[in-house]
């Protein structure tokens, strides 16, 4: 076997020396992974662990209710600037939720329904350009799909739906759509390219039309590869930064209208963090808002992961 | 006669659903084009493109963007490329397939793959300039403020392990194209194993490594949450020259000037031709990377 070729070649120094350094190299990817789970925990820790800390910032002014509103009900409100800081999450989880939520049903069923044309309808020729062009998409840089979102699409959906406040949950879950199409695209479209040819021309052969075999036979079959896409489509709208900072209105309102302004999780880090005091409470607050955001994207990555490695685990005939 | 004709129906509504589906895609991209080349292409000239921004981004060019951005994703290469080949090498040429170490690291690639950019910068700040680089002045510098600030090199680094699956997955595409025999005749001949991987395999990776080194520049030019934090800079009247520096940025000028100018609209030519030169620049490098892994395709197919 090539892989444990060097086992009888051990004597040359050099190869020694490759072999270790490569697999060295190798470790950082994994070395990453720890460092950036330590070093954003360790600076998120202090809401946990430190009293000085803990006295504004802490898990129940996360999550539970820390303010009041005009009309004297208990509120979630984030609010770091001011002379009794506000620090709940909720708003921004909301924020985040809601932007996500429309990207989903902006881009999934655009997504999958491409990705059925390319892989059941489309001529192969045609099927060469379409690849590319969603990649295309991919390609485009997020502030770049910010900008748009911000000056042209806000505009036009405004004078569509008559939005009160200009930038909401809809434009930028909107923009967030664009950014994603690509993922659960190109996941959805391997998922069914992979289906094997034989289920198809049984299919037919048992006399079912197109139709019938893509909605019976093909889509059961890519229903998990599909899932997987919608996962990690739905992970990269999450933790997606520069289009909700430009697009949303970074308002931490609590409120489930997606008219509204929304303030996402990434978007409050990205705007913080440049004017924090460091060391203090609203600088680990910070960072527990990213180890959160890392948590949350770091389990739906895997869970998409998990998925697709299993299905060509599956194709190859690998049990695991 | 009816059912046959039900179900022609649903076959004809399929298509012509799916088909749309598609054209909504692609006509999203087209307008998203238009608009941002209609915008932005009377702005520029050779003026725009050589000289420093003035009056707040009002007047003057985008230079010191340009080479920021080139000279970041230049010393991220330097970072990321190395790094990701030998990472492949490992998972391809070294580990067997279904060893633990061999999952964990594949494990780790896919994570790093997903995690947000945001939580990169954040990284970068609690990793490269309060630790490694407030370290670097201790030691090095009596505690005088060098390395550990905003910089470069950290934003560099930072957008290195960013961009590292990119150039993994793409090398290791390339390096699964590459017959046995090739591995198994230059062994039979008396190579060793790093001599045929440096003489035989790595040449004909090579154009799979490119593809890999281009999406990963051009993804790299393309993200700014992760160097907001780092190294990017609202407005520098030098360009960097040390790798402490800090630097000006194409996306960053872009975020800048859509929402920290005070007037958007007299703003706007400036930004459409920004927002135009970085699309332009990312666009190009990805039909690059299109096009040697097409010609890689058909070579190997013959």
């Amino acid at each position: 076997m090539w892989q444990r070729a060097t086992s009888r070649q051990r004597k040359h120094v050099l190869e020694w020396l490759a072999e270790k350094a490569i697999l060295a190299t190798a470790l950082v990817s994994i070395l990453s992974i720890l460092l950036i789970f330590y070093f954003v925990g360790r600076k998120a820790l202090p809401v946990l662990t430190n009293e000085v800390i803990q006295q504004t910032a802490n898990l129940t002014e996360f999550f539970t209710p820390n303010g009041t509103t005009p009309e004297g009900q208990s509120a979630f409100i984030w609010q770091p600037i001011s002379e009794r800081p506000k620090y709940s999450f909720i708003p921004l989880l909301i924020g985040t939720l809601k932007a996500t939520i429309v990207a989903m049903l902006v881009s999934v069923p655009l997504a999958l329904l491409a990705a059925l044309y390319s892989t059941e309808y489309a001529p192969r020729q045609l099927r060469e350009y379409i690849k590319p062009a969603i990649e295309l998409l991919a390609g485009i840089p997020s502030v770049v799909l910010g900008f748009f979102a911000l000056i042209v699409m806000a505009t036009w959906l405004q004078k569509l739906f008559q939005f009160e406040m200009r930038l909401n949950a809809v434009v930028s879950g909107c923009a967030l759509g664009l950014a994603i199409i690509p993922v659960v695209y190109t996941v959805a479209e391997d998922a069914l390219s992979a289906v094997p040819r034989a289920l198809r021309e049984a299919s037919f052969a048992l006399g079912a039309t197109r139709a019938q075999t893509l909605l019976r036979v093909i889509l059961p079959a890519a229903l998990p590869g599909i899932f997987a896409g919608i996962v990690l489509g739905f992970g990269r709208a999450v933790g997606e930064t520069m289009i909700v900072l430009m697009a949303s209105g970074n308002a931490a309102i609590t409120s489930w209208n997606p008219a509204d302004s929304i303030r996402t999780m990434s978007a409050t880090v990205a705007a913080e963090l440049a004017e924090v005091v460091y060391g203090s409470a609203h600088y680990h607050t910070l960072f527990a808002l990213g180890a959160l955001l890392f948590i949350i994207t770091f389990i739906l990555n895997s869970i998409g992961d998990w998925i697709v490695g299993s299905l060509n685990a599956r194709l190859r005939g690998v049990r695991r | 006669m009816k059912a046959a004709s039900q179900r022609y129906t649903s076959d004809v509504v399929l298509a012509a659903a799916t088909g749309s589906a598609v054209l909504v895609i692609l006509s999203l991209l087209l307008l998203l084009l238009v608009q941002i080349f209609s915008g932005g292409l009377g702005q520029i000239s050779w003026q725009f493109l050589s000289t420093a921004p003035s009056k707040g981004g009002l007047a003057g060019g985008i230079w010191p963007a340009i080479f920021g951005t080139m000279l970041l994703v230049l010393l991220m290469t330097m970072a990321a490329v190395p790094m990701g080949v030998a990472t492949a090498l490992y998972l391809h040429e070294y580990a067997r397939a279904d060893a633990w170490l061999t999952r964990l690291v594949r494990a780790a690639v896919a994570n790093l793959a997903g995690v947000p950019s945001i939580v990169f910068g954040l990284f970068g700040v609690g990793f490269f300039i309060e630790t490694v680089g407030t370290k670097i002045d201790n030691i090095f510098y009596d505690g005088d403020l060098l390395y550990g600030k905003p910089a470069i090199l950290w934003a560099s680094m930072t957008l290195a392990l960013l961009t590292l699956p990119v150039v993994i997955v793409a090398t290791e595409e390339a390096l699964k194209a590459i017959p046995l025999d090739h591995r198994e005749g230059s062994l039979a001949l008396g190579a060793t194993k790093w001599q045929t991987i440096v003489r035989v395999i790595l040449p004909q990776a090579l154009p799979g490594i490119l593809t890999g080194a281009i999406l990963a520049v051009s993804r790299g030019a393309g993200e700014v949450a992760p160097i907001l934090f780092t190294g990017a800079a609202y407005y520098l009247p030098f360009l960097p020259a040390h790798p402490t520096d800090q630097f000006m940025h194409l996306g960053y000028h872009v975020f800048v000037l859509a929402t920290q100018s005070p007037d958007v609209n007299a703003t706007l030519p400036n930004l459409y031709a920004t927002v135009l030169v970085l699309l332009v620049l990312t666009f190009l490098l990805n039909i690059a990377a299109v096009i040697v892994r097409a010609r890689v395709r058909a070579k190997l197919r013959g």
